[in-house]
């Protein structure tokens, strides 16, 4: 076998080495019990002192959502001002102009919601104090909270009938001091030493061999290229992202990233199991998820291994693969299986171009997104998925002829209205926005806006579409990649992408936690014969049908639309 | 209401500290341990820096190894790929050209010599590598213009061939810079 493939099947098994065991340990530190990391209790407790927090004051499912909304709108508006103004703050040696308000607005609602679309190039849109105190903060921030969130759902089922669901603030602490800052140590050091920089001098100058003069942009990079990943943010420093060599330097720290923006998806669902005592179901759920991720990998992988046809028209060598894009120190396999990772969790950050991708590999992680849950972003993953198992309870509860049941709660009207709603909301989202876009370019080129309407597309025709359809839902999913070649920075995408990040993030978040926290206070039935067991593998491939049939149903006519469209031309 | 306002700009104002000032110095304390001091390892000749390890830069001279085509002109104060689709006609049409200019300059490789990646342009218009392939197919061009035996070069290639990791995982790849360094290090 070649050692491209085997990087992947090492990553990969590497991944879930890491990321089992820290399940167990999540399950028991959001749990109370006794951790080695313990030992942190007294910086907590200086938190919570310092914030006026009584992390033993336990809140109900409402008081959670308005804790964490609470919080998250102090976030947009600070970020909103200080990205605006921060050609007038310190730490700006490259002297970099503030943020027009449209792309401020865009920006903030973009990091607050753990997407990270960038609207901006990180070499000339920020400073290194806002990239500190706006980007690196809102990535820890944002996970923080989609870890918290995910702890309320859990607690919902942890025991028989329960109201009172913990304290928000602790949770969302304890995700930080327990969780991502000492892994972001570590993994920042990893890589400090492997060449990524660290220190905060300003744009350098040299003369190259060949006798041009180069500048090269820099900046404390490390620590925040540690959280973009492990808190499944995205975000890069530069703007080429993790293909950029000082953001990625060499195969290891690319193997980093890759383990790095998967553990913390993958432990949620182990830790759900574990900590709700039903230890079946959360291996039947990460047994779905991870059948998801393969029928969207194993096709990349071979679409991008075999090359652009067009390109071997031309009767040149593609032996390792489709090479534009990409780059040599990692290659076209471990860039595929990246393009896989980064869209159906929910990170976004990039070690090839995805506009220059195969067709077909656009179709899968467009396709990636839309799921959102095979796996899926800190946290939230598990929500987007658990929304897709009511609707696969409920149908199962409607094809038995029984009152629907979860966990010994039923499942009525009202949890499933929410359900069908926030399953509705993603086409909703996405198509519509698409279409206001398509509209815009096909009606409106002439628009005065910073870039023209009939400017936006970097490539012709279906591929053209693609592109605005990438863009949309990659906003919908909090996912932030994108088909860059869009002209993005101007009023209609800043806002369009805008409200759709922000009604994508925050719905989908209340709504499981909502249905959580309604069914967690009913009756606790016990189980009897006729109760529908939801930690079956029948169960789990009902759930993975319901998932397949609502995605195709959505996005089938605007996938054909698309790279489907552009896959047959190119067949020609 | 009011408690979770002021609770959330204490918890906001406490957490900037932790993690936007604690952490990043310490990271940036340790990464001045590392061997470019934080700022990248740059690389000289002669005591002067000619460029940084990590970056590519242009090389378009017949005498040097060229690298791959870079949207930003291998200009490391942007980064960015040339974002095109896979069936454009301008694209394609690019890419025939840069097949044509190779041909041209190595007129002894055949088309299916050719590697990918010397005709495409890289994701981050900064990378620093090169295919083994892509090196290889140089090596007449550059004996003939440095008039050097084609032998040494072929080495030199050899030697700064970097193997996957462990020897076992990813792609190997040939650091540009580093090649044409020691290209010019060479004895006539």
């Amino acid at each position: 076998m070649n050692t491209e493939l085997l990087g992947i099947i090492a990553t990969y098994v590497l991944t879930l080495v890491i990321a089992i065991p820290l399940g167990k340990y999540l399950a028991k530190v959001f749990a109370g019990e006794k951790v080695w990391t313990d030992f942190l209790k007294p910086i907590e407790s200086g938190i919570y002192k310092l914030s006026g927090i009584n992390p033993k004051e336990e809140m109900n499912w409402k008081q959670h959502m308005k804790a964490l909304l609470t919080i998250n709108l102090v976030w947009l508006v600070y970020g909103f001002f200080v990205l605006m103004y921060q050609d007038k703050l310190p730490l700006n040696p490259d002297g970099n102009p503030g943020m027009t308000a449209d792309l401020s607005f865009n920006t903030v609602i973009s990091f607050v919601a753990n997407c990270d679309l960038q609207h901006y190039s990180g070499e000339s849109g920020v400073t290194y104090l806002t990239q500190h105190v706006v980007m690196m903060f809102l990535m820890f921030v944002s996970c923080a909270t989609g870890i918290a969130a995910a702890v309320v759902f859990f607690k919902a089922f942890r025991d028989k009938t329960s109201v009172k669901l913990g304290n928000f603030w602790e949770f969302f602490v304890k995700a930080i001091t327990r969780l991502l800052l000492p892994l972001s140590l570590i993994i920042a050091l990893i890589f400090a030493f492997n060449g990524t920089p660290t220190s905060y001098e300003a744009k350098d100058q040299f003369i190259s061999l060949q006798g041009d003069t180069v500048n090269v942009s820099r900046g404390p990079a490390a620590g925040m290229i540690a959280i973009k990943h492990l808190g499944t943010n995205g975000g890069g420093w530069f703007g080429a992202n993790s293909a950029h060599p000082l953001e990625n330097p060499n195969y290891i720290t690319n193997t980093v990233e890759l383990i790095a923006q998967m553990i913390i998806p993958i432990a949620m669902v182990i830790a759900f199991g574990i900590f709700i005592r039903r230890r079946k179901l959360g291996w039947m759920i990460f047994g779905v998820m991870t059948i998801g991720m393969f029928l969207l990998l194993i096709p990349t992988i071979s679409s991008e291994l075999g090359g652009n046809p067009a390109l071997s028209k031309m009767g040149i060598s593609q032996a390792t693969g489709a090479m534009e894009g990409k780059e040599v120190r990692f290659g076209p396999a471990i860039s595929a299986y990246w393009s896989t990772v980064t869209t159906i969790i929910s990170t976004g950050s990039v070690n090839s171009m995805h506009d220059s991708t195969m067709p077909l590999t656009g179709a899968w992680q467009l396709l990636g997104m839309m799921v959102n849950s095979f796996y899926g972003g800190c946290g939230v993953g598990l929500l987007n998925y658990f929304i897709y198992l009511i609707i696969a309870v409920f149908i199962s509860g409607l094809m038995v002829g029984r009152t629907p049941e979860f966990l010994g709660h039923k499942v009525e009207a009202r949890e499933v209205k929410i359900a069908a709603l926030i399953t509705l909301l993603s086409p909703f989202l996405i198509l519509a926005g698409t279409a206001i876009a398509s509209f815009i370019f096909t009606s409106h080129g002439d628009a005065a806006w910073a870039v023209q309407p009939k400017n936006w597309l970097n490539n012709p025709g279906f591929h053209g579409f693609s592109e605005m359809l990438y863009e949309v839902t990659s906003s919908n999913a909090n996912n932030g990649s994108g088909f860059e070649g869009l002209g993005d920075n101007n009023i209609l995408w800043n806002v369009l992408t805008g409200a759709v990040i922000l009604i994508g993030r925050f719905l989908p978040i209340i709504g499981p936690v909502a249905i959580a926290g309604l069914l967690g206070s009913k009756k606790y039935i016990p189980e009897s014969a006729g109760t529908l067991k939801t930690d079956t593998l029948t169960f789990g491939l009902m759930t993975f049908a319901v998932i397949v049939v609502l995605n195709a149903l959505s996005y089938f006519p605007a996938l054909a639309l698309g790279p489907l469209a552009e896959y047959f031309t190119m067949l020609k | 209401m009011k408690t979770y306002i002021l609770q959330s700009l204490r918890l906001t104002a406490v957490l900037l500290v932790l993690l936007c000032v604690i952490y990043p110095l310490i990271v940036s304390f340790a990464g001045g341990f590392s061997k470019g001091k934080g700022g990248g390892e740059k690389i000289t000749k002669n005591g002067k820096v000619v460029g940084y390890a990590l970056l590519g830069q242009s090389f378009t001279k017949p005498e040097y190894f060229w690298g791959r085509a870079s949207a930003v002109g291998y200009n490391a104060a942007g980064s960015a790929g040339s974002n095109k689709g896979p069936s454009n006609p301008d694209y394609l049409k690019q890419v025939s050209d840069r097949i044509d200019t190779l041909l041209k300059y190595n007129p002894t490789i055949k088309k299916a010599d050719i590697p990918a990646d010397m005709v495409t342009a890289s994701g981050s218009g900064l990378d620093p590598n090169i295919s083994e392939q892509g090196a290889i197919i140089q090596i007449k061009r550059i004996a003939v213009y440095r008039k050097v035996d084609e032998k040494k070069v072929a080495e030199l290639v050899v030697e700064n061939t970097q193997k996957p990791l462990f020897g076992l995982f990813g792609p190997s790849s040939v650091n540009v810079l580093k090649l044409n360094l020691a290209l010019d290090g060479l004895k006539k």
